[in-house]
This record gives structure tokens, C-alpha cells and sequence, in this order.
């Protein structure tokens, strides 16, 4: 392939936002719902939104979506491999 | 003993161990026989009185208790050689797959055995993540041929269903050779394993060693799971599963006696295969491989896994499902006399369900009465319960000698009284309000009486429809019941967030009568309709007219005493065909929020509804006020008033409603459908004008003057003009209908109020049909270039596709007849169709979705703790409590402000 094209999936509409939690806010989210890492939703590396956040397995991202009923909602999802 | 309740903490599925199947035997079961001669258990035999008694008169050597009180006890048996476990022959083939022939680790390297240990902590609770990975660990432990730990050189094992293994060994000149693995050889290997590799190969170290896939002690279960059956004919007839233990146990002895006697290997191999065969087919006796266990008749045996599988298994028949006392089942019909949350329940009925009712101070005189009735008459009981737990049955003969004793402490299981709580139920129980709680009302014949206003969300009807009642036995159960699920706790469907409990059909057409503009009513009237709905007014309010001497009160009052007195709510109904008056009262009450009474009536509008402090000052009541899914005043009354208020008010109001149209008489004939010369006249020159347009776009059509429309072939576009202008034509002959027929015609006040029916329907019977359609296009099937015979090949005119100019009054040709029969089979396919596919996707969902849960932290979460939403629903709002679906109406509460502070309400 040629020179690949740059593409941001972030500036897409329909991509809501990501952010990787630094490991202090991991551990505030972890005590907040009283779970283990493991009972986090999960998002797979591979993940595009991933990838473009260069987030590793083990990491948890923060997904702020606009919602229909709330304004917006927080979701987090540990990144783990494929 | 009514003492043994238990409260079940944890279960925890493992694999037994010889050792705990030893200790929780209370035999050694050597005798492969039951009964002696004289019908006497043999010791040491399957009927072992230690296993626990089934005949009358003995008792249980183990526990002492007699049949029907002792639980069974285990029992068990030293198997003269290991077996394998049909159940865990996979398993088995598995994890000698993964580990080494000589040292028994798993065969992994430390690091591998590092890395699969971190993933696995990770993992956590993810039942199909986990597997995955055993998986992989499999595949890549059986690949090594060589053992990382020992360096032993593995073979390959092969796995001949059901029980066999084969290693595929190699001598030192490389020649293949194939090894019978007998069971104690899997054995010893399994054995070796060490505790620490077993997480890997997805064991538990201390429930589920290895080693326990392969038996050397069977448990015996005990009598009581396998009874012997005496026929008339007195002979015993015993269960499949002692028939299987008996094959075991002989073939046991005959093995062991030969070890003993030091018969040659070939004939121990074969009687050990032979003893391999009726443990397998015990277990399961559909073990594919080898043939089913038969019976002396040829009919196969049900062995241990049949009990469990399938629909009539323990699980799906007997665990998720079963058969329960205290229920009736009988046909049902309407009663408008009875509150929603009632139901009739027939007298035989309520004499054969009882209550537990404990004896106390406060009830024991009425206790004793119904003991005294006993169970012929009512309100009598049918048992009482003695402070020792014992039931006893009341009979003719001995009520009076029970009534004497009965004291604090007894239980009566009395009558079905009114006013108790029974659950009620219609299948299919697709959603929650399918079954909820009503009160009982105990009434003569013989079938369920319920409201007609709690008919949607049963979805019943009374076309032969049979409902369901349970009645709870413990007070716990009652109080839950109550509060949970009783009808007025469900009038808001959680769907969508409006109500489903709610006027139909005549209470909508009656509730017209009663308030629109002009009815007016006599002292008597008001009197008899307001006594007949229950509404109890101290005096009625003054007359709102005197005509010749005649006090008559409008409708409207007379609504108003229905309604909370605070109440204000205005809104657009569905009469609101002029909607210019209905801005101008608009902007009038949000302008003055507490408008001059005098002013509103002089604006008073029937399409437009305006309640004023519980008065209603302008407008009818239609669907739009206490009708299902869109009845804004009963939504209203219901989240500003409680559900309490709502129950009284449906009940009120339907009842009221119901006195209105009986007495002012309400139906519908075929002259509703009548049209005058004239209107019948425009409509012919209606579809005379529109069958000429057709003609000259088909004329344009074929002289290629047509333009096509964008994105259309050109036979696309006439076809769409086509449908377009005869559309139009069906529209404009139901508008001229429409003039003709007002608010007399009682078909009329029911489409336009909501009440039954649409325009539609009354333009399709007085006027004309319309195009006849399939999948959205004109009918064209048939034969070569047209629908029917009737019609020349290439006619593409109104008439020749299916468009019926007839009504329903004036009749069908006969052409019009068969179009019209295409039309609607495709309706019913789809019905067909549709509910099938919706049923399923039903199912699939509530498989999918019934063990979420929303924690008490907000969070949605499935069994295991893992997190599916991290606020339910995104806003944390429970539907059912939704103003439509949002949170909160904030108009609402700014209105509700204003007229506090403006003064409101009395
Ligand atoms: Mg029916
Ligand atoms: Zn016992
Ligand atoms: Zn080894």
C-alpha cells in the first residue's frame, strides 16, 4: 500500500469520546462499584478507538457518550486482547 | 416435622471422592437382590433398611424414622476394579492429553504455565472467556511430544467412544503399536497430576480431582429415589435405576470372586468391559456408542441422566416448572360491577382453596365459626393445624370436638373469604401484568369475574378464555402481593409510560354523552347515575340550569364530582377539528393561569379539554382522558393523586359512564352508513374524475409523454401516479362522507372519540373501498398481463387492478369480491407471520436478559457481578415512573407552582 491515508476516528460524529483513566482514577472507579478489574465491560485492542489512543491491555478506558435519556454517560471498558 | 425448614446459603457442584462417597454411606451394598420371599428387605441387598424405608410399618435403621419422614440415605459400592465415568470421558481424554505419561505435569513450560495463570486472573468470572482458554492451554500442552518438566518422550492418546483410550505408542525400532489404557492405568496417570497444574487444565484442586473421574467406590442412592411398585396382582415391580444396580452388583461379585480365584486376564478384562457397560448405561443410557439397557419388554431403561433431561426432566419439568396446590382454573366473564382490583371467584372454588389463618385473640371467635361450618358450608375450612404441625381434616363428625380444642397457636385453613389476595393470571405470561394481585369477591356460578378495564394487559377477552388463580399460603406472600403486585400498582404500563388499566370501548362513548356540550340531566338522573357509580356526595351541587320549572345539571358537573379538587390539566382531545379555538382558550389559561370561570364557558370548545380545580370547564372526555396509552387525566390522577385515588376514580368513572349509555341507549345499524342522494352522487363523480385521470396518465404513458420521477423506471412512475391520484380519491369520497355524517351517528362519536373503530372503517362502509393492495403495490398477479379473466391482458386502469369503488353497504362485484379476498390474505399472513416471529424474539430476549439485575448501587449487573450498564437506562429512571419516558416534566411542576401560588384548589 502506499502512503496510508490519515484518519482520525475521533473526528467522526458517530465516535463518542475515549480517554485512557490514569491508574489513580482506575482505582476510585474499581472502590466506587465495589469490583474486580475482570467485572469492568470489556473492549477488545484491536479496538479502532483503541488503537488510536494507544492503550494497552490492562488499561480502562472512559467512554463519555451522549445519551438520549441522560445528556451524557460515562462507560468504562477494560482493554483487553483478541 | 414441620421443624426440618432449612435456608439454603451456597451450592457448590464438584466431583465426590471415594472417601466422601464412603462417609455419607450408611451401607456397603454386597447382595445384588432386593426383597427376600417374604416381601422382607435383605441386608446388605438394594433395599437395605439403612438405605431408608418406602413400606409401611418399617423403620429406617439409619435414622429411626418411619416411610415418608426418613430423607433416604446413600449407600455404596466397592467396585472391584476402577470404572470410567461416561459423564467425564471427555474430560479424562483431555487432561491426559495435556499432561506427562511419567511425571504428571501439565506439559507447559514455567513460563507458559506463568502467563496462562496471569490471563486467568484477569479473566475472572467469564464463563466463555474461560473455556476459550482451556482450551488453547489443550491444544498446545497435547502438540508437545516431549515433556518440558522430565523430558519423557509422550505418545499420542486416541479416544474410542464411550470409554475407551488407546495410546499410540512407538517401540525402540520406531514400529507403531496400540496400548489398551485399562481404567486403574488412567487412573494412576490422573493421579500423579499435582494440585498446582490442575487450574490450568480448568479443575479445582480440592472439589474436582482428576483421579475422581475414574470410580472405584459407586454410590447407591437410596430407596426412596427408586420405590419398588406392588401391582394389584401383588407383585413388586422395581424401579429401572435398582434394575441397572442389580446388573452392577452381580457383575461386581463375579469380577472380584474371579480376581480371587486368579482367573486368567482375557476373562477379567471382559467381565471389567461388562461391568464398564452397566455403569455407563446407569449413568446414561443413551450413550451413543453402545446399545441402550433394555427392559425384560424391550422398552429401554431410564437411567440417571434420562431423569434429568429434557422437557419432562428434573430441571425443565419439575425445577423451572411445575404442577402446584392452592390454584384454580375456570373460564372467565365480564363484571363492570367490581373494582379492578377484584375478582370473582366462584363459591365452589373458594370452598375447595383455603387461607392459613393464624388463631389469635382478635380472630378466634370468627376462627371457630368457620370451624364450626367446616367444609360444607360457607365460609367454613377444610383443615386446621395443631401447635405440633399436625394436619387435620375437618369432617362432619368431628367439628365440634375441634372447635372446642381450638386454641392460640392452632392454624384454620379457612374458606376464601372476600377481600383476601389471590394472584391472577393469563397466559402466555409475556410481561408482568400477566399476572397480579386481586382481591376476591366470592360470588355464585362458575366462572372468573373480572373488570372489563384490566382485560389489555391479560389480553384476554371472553370468547372462552380460561384464567389462572393462586392463592399465597403465608403472610409474607400476602404482604408481598399487596404491595407489589396489585392491580392499581400496574395501571401505568412500564412500556410506555402511560396507562394500560384504563376506559375502553363503551366508557369512552359514554364519558361523550355525558360531558359534551348540551347534555343535560334531571335531579332523578343524577341521582340514579351517581348512586350507580358509587360517588357519594353529600348534596349535589346547584342546578346549572332551571328549565320549565326542571333543575338540570350539565355533564359536566356532574363529571367533576369524579375528580380530585385540586385538579387542573387542559390539553387538545381528539374532537379537535378547529384548531384556532382551541389557541384562543390556549393563550387565555396560559396567560391568566386561573382564568374567569364565566370567561372559559363563553369559549367552552368540546374539542378542547380544560379541567380547572377539579371543574371541567370546557371540552369532552374521550380517549385522550382516561383511555389506554394516550388517557391524560387518569396519568395525571395517578402520579399526582397515587394509585389509590386512580383505582377509585377508573372504577367511578366506568361505572358512571356505563349508566350514561344504558340509559340514553347507544348502537350502530346499517343506516349509520347511510348517505344522502347528493353525497352518493359527488362520490360517483369522485371516482368517475379519478378513473379519467388514470386513464389519460396511462394515455401518457403509452404515447411516451410520461416524465419519469427521479430515481423511478417510467413504469415505476406511472404506477406511483397512478396509486397517488387514487388515493386522493378514496380521501376525498370519505371527506364527503364525513360532512354527511355528525356527531349523531353513533359510529361517528365512536371513531372520532376513540371509543372503536376509525373514519376509515365508516368511509370504507358508506362510501367506497379504495385500491386494494399487496406488499404496498397494486394488484397485478393473476394471470398472463392481468388479475382475472375479466379484464383484457394489458389493462392497467383503476378497475382492472383492484381499485373497488364499492362500500361495504352498496355491496362488492364480484370481481371486486376476489380483489378484495387478496387484499386481505396478505393481512392475515402477516398476523400470522408476525406473532410467530415476535414470539420467538420474545423468547430469545427474556433468555438473554432475565438474570440482570439492577443493584442497589444503580448499577446493572448479570449474576457474577459483572457490570452491563453503569446506571440503568443511562438516567437511572424506572419507566413505570416516567413522565413518558423522561425523567421529570418540568412544565408540570412550573404549572404546579404557579397555581399554588396563584390559589388554587379548594
Ligand atoms: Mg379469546
Ligand atoms: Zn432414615
Ligand atoms: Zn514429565
Amino acid at each position: 500500500m502506499a502512503t496510508k491515508k490519515e484518519f482520525n476516528v475521533f473526528a467522526h460524529e458517530l465516535v463518542p469520546e475515549h480517554r485512557v483513566l490514569s491508574e489513580e482514577e482506575r482505582e476510585t472507579l474499581l472502590r466506587k462499584y465495589r469490583i474486580k478489574i475482570s467485572q469492568l465491560p470489556q473492549i477488545k485492542a484491536s479496538d479502532p478507538a483503541v488503537v488510536a489512543l494507544d492503550a494497552k491491555p490492562g488499561d480502562v478506558i472512559e467512554i463519555k457518550r451522549k445519551s438520549p435519556t441522560a445528556g451524557y454517560y460515562y462507560y468504562y471498558r477494560l482493554v483487553v486482547e483478541d | 416435622m414441620q421443624s426440618m425448614k432449612k435456608v439454603i446459603g451456597s451450592i457448590e457442584f464438584g466431583i465426590l471422592s471415594p472417601q466422601e462417597i464412603r462417609k455419607m454411606s450408611a451401607a456397603e451394598i454386597t447382595v445384588p437382590d432386593t426383597y427376600d420371599d417374604d416381601g422382607y428387605p435383605i441386608e446388605g441387598g438394594l433395599m437395605d433398611k439403612r438405605l431408608g424405608v418406602i413400606d409401611p410399618g418399617l423403620r429406617c435403621e439409619t435414622c429411626g424414622a418411619r416411610a415418608g419422614e426418613c430423607p433416604g440415605h446413600f449407600g455404596h459400592v466397592e467396585l472391584a476394579r476402577p470404572i470410567i465415568h461416561v459423564g467425564f470421558a471427555k474430560t479424562i481424554h483431555r487432561v491426559l492429553e495435556s499432561t506427562c505419561r511419567e511425571c504428571g505435569r501439565i506439559k507447559l513450560t514455567d513460563e507458559e504455565i506463568e502467563e496462562y495463570t496471569h490471563k486467568f486472573e484477569v479473566m475472572g468470572d467469564r464463563k466463555k472467556a474461560k473455556d476459550r482458554l482451556i482450551k488453547e492451554i489443550h491444544k498446545k500442552a497435547k502438540e508437545r511430544m516431549v515433556c518440558p518438566h522430565c523430558g519423557a518422550p509422550q505418545f499420542p492418546i486416541k479416544f474410542e467412544r464411550p470409554t475407551i483410550y488407546w495410546e499410540l505408542r512407538k517401540d525402540e525400532e520406531g514400529n507403531e503399536y496400540r496400548h489398551r489404557m485399562m481404567p486403574s492405568e488412567v487412573r494412576d496417570r490422573l493421579e500423579k497430576i499435582p494440585d498446582k497444574d490442575l487450574p490450568l487444565l480448568g479443575l479445582h484442586p480440592e472439589k474436582a480431582r482428576p483421579e475422581w473421574m475414574v470410580l472405584t467406590v459407586l454410590p447407591v442412592p437410596p430407596v426412596t429415589m427408586r420405590p419398588s411398585i406392588t401391582l394389584e396382582s401383588g407383585i413388586r415391580a422395581e424401579d429401572d435405576l435398582t434394575h441397572k444396580l442389580v446388573d452392577i452388583i452381580r457383575i461386581n461379585n463375579r469380577l472380584k470372586s474371579n480376581i480371587e480365584a486368579g482367573a486368567p486376564q482375557l476373562i477379567i478384562e471382559d467381565l471389567w468391559d461388562l461391568l464398564q457397560y452397566h455403569v455407563t448405561t446407569y449413568i446414561n443410557n443413551e450413550t451413543s456408542g453402545i446399545p441402550p439397557a433394555k427392559h425384560k419388554s424391550g422398552r429401554p431403561l431410564k437411567t440417571l441422566s434420562q431423569r434429568l433431561k429434557g422437557k419432562e426432566g428434573r430441571f425443565r419439568g419439575n425445577l423451572s416448572g411445575k404442577r402446584v396446590n392452592f390454584s384454580a382454573r375456570t373460564v372467565i366473564s365480564p363484571d363492570p360491577m367490581i373494582s379492578i382490583n377484584e375478582v370473582g371467584v366462584p363459591l365452589a372454588v373458594a370452598m375447595e382453596l383455603t387461607v392459613p389463618e393464624k388463631v389469635t385473640e382478635f380472630n378466634f371467635e370468627k376462627l371457630k365459626q368457620r370451624v364450626l361450618n367446616g367444609p360444607e358450608k360457607y365460609p367454613g375450612a377444610n383443615y386446621v393445624i395443631d401447635p405440633e404441625g399436625r394436619r387435620i381434616r375437618l369432617m362432619e363428625n368431628n367439628l365440634e370436638i375441634i372447635a372446642e380444642k381450638l386454641d392460640l397457636g392452632w392454624t384454620v385453613e379457612r374458606h376464601l373469604e372476600d377481600g383476601d389476595i389471590v394472584l391472577f393470571n393469563r397466559q402466555p405470561s409475556l410481561h408482568r401484568m400477566s399476572i397480579m394481585a386481586h382481591r376476591v369477591r366470592v360470588m355464585p356460578y362458575k366462572t372468573f369475574r373480572l373488570n372489563l378495564a384490566v382485560c389489555p394487559p391479560y389480553n384476554a377477552d371472553f370468547d372462552g378464555d380460561e384464567m389462572n388463580l393462586h392463592v399465597p399460603q403465608t403472610e409474607e406472600a400476602q404482604a408481598e402481593a399487596k404491595i407489589l403486585m396489585e392491580v392499581q400498582n400496574h395501571i401505568i404500563s412500564p412500556r410506555y409510560g402511560g396507562p394500560l388499566i384504563a376506559g375502553m370501548q363503551d366508557h369512552i362513548s359514554g364519558g361523550y354523552l355525558l360531558t359534551r356540550e348540551g347534555a343535560y340531566f334531571t335531579r332523578s338522573e343524577v341521582e340514579q347515575m351517581l348512586m350507580f357509580a358509587g360517588v357519594d356526595v353529600g348534596e349535589l351541587p346547584k342546578p346549572d340550569k332551571v328549565e320549565n320549572g326542571v333543575e338540570l345539571w350539565s355533564g359536566k358537573t356532574i363529571f367533576s364530582l369524579l375528580l380530585p379538587g385540586d385538579l387542573t390539566i387542559w390539553y387538545r382531545n381528539k374532537l379537535c377539528d378547529d384548531p384556532e379555538r382551541c389557541e384562543t382558550l390556549e393563550r387565555l389559561i396560559e396567560e391568566k393561569l386561573v382564568p374567569d370561570e364565566e370567561e372559559v364557558k363563553k369559549l367552552a370548545y368540546d374539542g378542547f379539554t380544560y379541567i380547572l380545580n377539579g371543574k371541567l370547564l370546557s371540552g369532552v372526555v374521550d380517549k385522550k382522558a382516561y383511555g389506554r396509552e394516550d388517557g391524560k387525566l387518569l396519568d395525571l390522577i395517578v402520579r399526582e393523586y397515587g394509585v389509590e385515588r386512580a383505582r377509585q376514580f377508573l372504577d367511578q368513572v366506568t361505572k358512571l359512564t356505563i349508566w350514561v349509555i344504558t340509559h340514553r341507549g347507544f348502537t350502530t345499524a346499517i343506516d349509520d352508513e347511510d348517505l344522502p342522494v347528493e353525497a352518493l352522487d359527488r362520490i360517483r363523480e369522485i371516482i368517475r374524475e379519478a378513473e379519467e385521470r388514470v386513464n389519460r396518465l396511462i394515455e401518457a404513458y403509452k404515447n411516451g409523454e410520461l416524465e419519469p420521477l427521479p430515481g423511478k423506471t417510467l413504469e415505476e412512475t406511472l404506477e406511483s401516479n397512478i396509486m397517488a391520484v387514487l388515493a386522493e380519491a378514496r380521501d376525498n369520497a370519505g371527506k364527503v362522507a364525513e360532512r354527511y355524517l355528525g356527531m349523531t351517528n353513533h359510529a361517528v362519536i365512536m371513531a372520532k372519540t376513540g371509543a372503536r373503530g376509525k373514519m376509515l372503517n365508516i368511509t370504507q362502509m358508506a362510501a367506497m373501498l379504495g385500491q386494494q393492495s399487496i406488499r404496498g403495490k397494486r394488484l397485478y398477479r393473476g394471470y398472463r398481463g392481468r388479475v382475472l379473466t375479466h379484464f383484457k391482458p394489458g389493462d392497467l386502469g383503476a378497475k382492472a387492478r383492484g381499485f373497488v369503488t364499492n362500500s361495504y353497504k352498496s355491496g362488492l362485484t364480484p370481481q371486486e369480491y376476489f380483489f378484495h379476498a387478496m387484499g386481505g390474505r396478505e393481512g392475515l399472513v402477516d398476523t400470522a407471520v408476525r406473532t410467530a416471529q415476535s414470539g420467538y424474539m420474545q423468547r430469545r430476549l427474556i433468555n438473554a436478559l432475565q438474570d440482570l439485575k439492577v443493584d442497589y448501587d444503580g448499577t446493572v449487573r448479570d449474576p457474577t457481578g459483572i457490570i452491563v450498564q453503569f446506571r440503568y437506562g443511562e438516567d437511572g429512571v424506572d419507566p413505570m415512573k416516567s413522565w413518558q419516558g423522561k425523567t421529570v416534566d418540568v412544565d408540570r411542576v412550573i404549572i404546579r407552582t404557579l397555581l399554588k401560588v396563584r390559589g388554587g384548589g379548594e
